[in-house]
């Protein structure tokens, strides 16, 4: 056994390890209801870190507007879940909504690649987060409505739908869905957290994924390789889309209202995801998936630390960024450490 | 015939134009020396010939294929791979993920495949990892598979490139400024390993190069650019005693 | 004549959009970073002028220098502590994360400070304004201001830059940053200059936000500035007459959609037209090309 298969054996079991505590903790009466709240957004947390850090540790793109693709799973999805919840039993219909956010993220996160890609750093980090807020203005103007004579559409008022009385409005602009069925849960969480885990580490273990990464470290030397740089840029960007609609889904089918407020899917809520990304180190996927939930608890666990919480990520997120990238701070760990000791946690190795 | 046929290639930026009528003939086997003073357009030859930059005028033919206005990507898959004046790896990935990276376009599965782990991944891994442990040990790169390239000493990045390059199994290697930066001892190895390319690989050869102590050793022809023109061409040692080349060199 | 006023008032949060995006235009062109955490300079000029003036009994003149003061200071500081560390690392995306947590940690301060609740701003110009035809076209005295500051400010930046040793040294140090050193520039001088004044631009924009959108919380400058940067990029990120072009192109768009075509979906325009114009123009407006050397 390799030691890449090997660190990622390492991660799964440290993902299921930490479910098997939290079940036990659960049985045993241990975890108020407050904390049992935590843990499924805890899952999307990290799963949609998981699609960042792919997106910015592998393919080497920084974008800040990757709530926007959470944004469009979890609309489609319980978009479907709303429309279905008489006609189909939850299981499959569940699995269905997972499929459905998924592909629609997905063909969001490939339409808009499109443009996207052919930026460059800041150029492409402004325009993702440009995109995030599209898709949220876009949403929040969308009125959908469904009644015996079928599907209404409006990106005025609900009013505008002109539906019958049997009508049901679904999208309600701004105050988005209501109601769609509680269908997440922890085990579930975990689960697609574990899959996720599984794309995005066999992808980087794959000969796309090094190829992807040739583009990440100099795309000049991959395109002379053979590297077909734009269609491997679009893959990972699609795929790392494609499992923050998975997050969204999680996310709908487990809130009532379900709204695409800033608050969730605006490009602070991207951020904070990129910071989860930043400290769990850039490229290390288990980093991503670990921050992610400690980040996520740490201050629900500890009261009264939650104020000082955002100052706190901050600064570490500055000291963090100048210990591992100033050329003066690595030369100095260089001369100390010696040059072989100390490499970049982050760095493509660790994965 | 031919290996490589470059008719009348041409390309201005601005007003300034950096190749001008250039024209070279490399038979197969060959290992062919560019070389001219800073500034007389040998990187952009390069640039021209892997399609990075496009000409205005003129026809490039590899093994009798148009290539002219391919793409980098396509002019790889024809047949030519290169190496870079300042040192061109992925930095982050292992030395033999490196080499991986070149091996992509001859060991395939599909990207399910990949995401699965299921087929003929395995299979494919397993010959793409023999592949390039074989090369690697050519280079004398084989205790140093898992070192991440970054780590690696200047020399052995070198190495570790034209290993890279290799590994697209190309019929033309194109070598930029391959002993830039080497201390003399380097150099002769370098000139070891470019010797030890040929003979193993049956490779053609044409690089770019400033010390005159490896052009001359190595290469049986030259062509001699200055300002964007071919100043003379043909066998090593005429080129080196021609009275223009010393005075390009040298100056009046 | 409806028409007209909400077309003098896109030109207005334009000028506001121009005030900003000089300073972030300015910092990308010879920095060559995105300081994220520019709007966030506004914010702080804000809350500077709304603390000074409350103490001070409602005088904002003093408000706006001692803003003016702390802002230069706060970007100065702000590129040597955080940024400067970080010229010349390996990834681009350093420094860009970098200004993004120094953006969060002002947001966060300003939080601990002064809490999450908006407070209202009394605006720093205390003309009411013209009133054109018979009253029929209205125009706020901030309005004017706001024009007329920006008008200003891009002249005397042009002459700045065109006519002083500081300022050629600005572009010398944009243009290449080694060369500039080797003709005797002091580089990192030159780029805590840039952030001084695009940092005192930062100041005296807010105060001129605020006056015209009086309601201030911590996260006031945010949205403002990243338009701001939409606005540079637009115009072409480095040049100075095009973070103008962009600023008053983005504030008359922002302002004529929310009014004609939905005010929900007005910001979604403002983005949509950048990726519209990157796609077409990818260097912006006025931008020039670049080409990596190979």
């Amino acid at each position: 056994m390799n030691k890449q298969t090997k660190n990622n054996l390492i991660t799964y079991g440290i993902v299921i390890a930490f479910y098997i505590i939290f079940e036990i903790l659960i049985l045993t009466g241990h975890l108020s209801s407050h904390m049992k709240g935590l843990l499924v957004p805890m899952t999307y947390y990290a799963v949609i870190a998981v699609a960042l850090n792919l997106c910015v540790g592998i393919l080497g793109e920084l974008s800040i507007g990757h709530c926007g693709f959470m944004c469009i799973g979890a609309f489609a999805s319980a978009f479907f879940s709303k429309v279905t919840e008489e006609s189909l039993p939850t299981a499959p219909r569940f699995i269905l909504a997972f499929i459905i956010g998924i592909a629609f993220a997905a063909l969001f996160g490939f339409l808009i690649g499109i443009p996207v890609l052919r930026l460059k750093g800041d150029y492409l980090a402004i325009v993702t987060l440009a995109f995030g807020e599209i898709i949220k203005n876009v949403i929040n103007a969308f009125y959908i409505g469904i009644d015996s004579n079928g599907l209404h559409f409006s990106m005025k008022s609900s009013m505008e739908l002109g539906m019958e009385k049997d009508g049901n409005i679904i999208v309600n602009g701004a105050m988005g869905i209501t109601g769609t069925p509680h269908n997440s849960s922890f085990t579930i969480g975990i689960i697609v957290l574990l899959i996720a885990l599984f794309v995005v580490q066999n992808l980087i273990a794959s000969r796309d994924g090094r190829a992807i990464m040739a583009i990440r470290d100099n795309y000049i030397a991959a395109e002379a390789c053979g590297v077909n740089v734009t269609s491997y840029k679009m893959m990972a960007f699609t795929i790392s889309a494609a499992i923050a609609g998975a997050a969204g889904v999680l996310f709908s089918h487990n809130i009532t209202t379900l709204t695409a407020s800033s608050q969730y899917f605006g490009y602070n809520a991207s951020i904070m995801i990129l910071v989860y990304v930043v400290l769990g180190g850039i490229g290390n996927i288990r980093g991503s998936v670990i921050a992610a939930c400690i980040l996520y608890l740490l201050p629900e666990l500890l009261r009264g630390f939650s104020t000082y919480r955002m100052l706190i990520y901050s600064i570490v997120l500055i000291v963090m960024m100048i210990i591992n990238w100033s050329p003066k701070v690595i030369e100095w760990r260089k001369r100390t450490f010696g040059r072989f000791s100390f490499k970049k946690a982050g760095a493509k190795e660790a994965v | 015939m031919a290996l490589l046929e470059v008719n009348n290639l041409s390309i201005s930026f601005g007003g300034l134009r950096a190749v001008d009528n250039f024209n070279i003939i490399i038979e197969k086997g060959e290992l062919y020396g560019l070389i001219g003073p800073n500034g007389a357009g040998k990187t952009t030859v390069f640039n021209l010939l892997t399609g990075v930059y496009k000409p205005n005028e003129g026809i490039i033919r590899l093994d009798n294929e148009d290539i002219t206005r391919k793409s980098t990507i396509e002019i790889n898959h024809s047949g030519i791979a290169r190496t870079f004046q300042n040192i061109r790896l992925f930095k982050e990935m292992s030395v033999i993920d490196n080499v991986k990276v070149g091996l992509a376009e001859r060991f395939k599965y599909s990207a399910l495949e990949g995401i699965l782990h299921l087929g003929r991944f395995s299979g494919v891994e397993k010959e793409m990892d023999d592949e390039a442990m074989r090369l690697l040990k050519v280079f004398d790169l084989g205790s140093e598979r898992d070192v991440l390239a970054s780590n690696l000493p200047y020399g052995k990045q070198r190495k570790l490139e034209i290993a890279r390059a290799m590994a697209t199994n190309p019929k033309l290697l194109l070598l930029d400024e391959p002993a830039a930066g080497m201390n003399p001892n380097e150099t002769g190895e370098l000139m070891d390993t470019i010797a030890l390319v040929r003979r193993e690989f049956d490779m053609t050869i044409l690089l770019i190069e400033h010390d005159m102590k490896l052009v001359s050793g190595i290469c049986e022809k030259l062509t001699v650019l200055n300002f964007g023109r071919v100043l003379c061409q043909g066998e090593t040692k005429e080129v080196l005693s021609n009275p223009e080349v010393i005075t390009a060199y040298l100056g009046e | 004549m409806s028409f007209l006023t909400y077309l003098i008032n896109g030109l207005s949060l334009g000028s506001i959009y121009a005030i900003i995006a000089l300073g972030y235009t300015m910092v990308y062109g010879i920095a060559k970073m995105l300081n994220f955490a520019h709007g966030d300079f506004i914010m702080v000029g804000c809350y500077i002028i709304f603390s000074v003036s409350g103490a001070m009994s409602g005088n904002s003149a003093v408000g706006i220098i001692v803003a003016i003061i702390l802002c230069t200071l706060l970007g100065v500081t702000t590129e040597f502590v955080a940024y400067r560390p970080l010229r010349g690392a390996s990834s681009p995306l350093a420094v860009l994360i970098t200004a993004i947590g120094v953006s969060y940690l002002l947001e966060n301060i300003a939080l601990l400070i002064y809490g999450a609740d908006i407070k209202s701003f009394s605006s720093v110009v205390k003309w009411e304004g013209l009133s054109l035809a018979g009253g029929q076209l209205q125009i706020q005295g901030v309005t004017i201001v706001t024009i007329v500051i920006s008008v200003v400010i891009l002249i005397a930046l042009q002459l700045f830059i065109n006519r002083t040793k500081q300022g050629q040294a600005m572009l010398a140090a944009s243009e290449d940053k080694g060369a500039a050193a080797l003709m005797g520039i002091n580089v990192n001088r030159t780029i805590a200059l840039t952030f001084a004044i695009g940092s005192a631009l930062a100041a005296i924009a807010g105060a001129l936000l605020c006056s015209a959108y009086p309601s201030l919380s911590p996260y006031t400058g945010a949205m403002p500035g990243i338009k701001a940067f939409v606005a540079a990029v637009l115009g072409g990120i480095g040049s100075i007459p095009g973070a103008m072009i962009g600023g008053l192109v983005l504030g008359i768009v922002e302002i004529l959609s929310k009014t004609y075509i939905s005010s929900q979906l007005s910001d979604a325009i403002v983005f949509g037209i950048l990726v519209v114009v990157l796609l077409v123009r990818p260097t912006g407006i006025l931008g020039k090309k670049v080409q990596e050397k190979v």
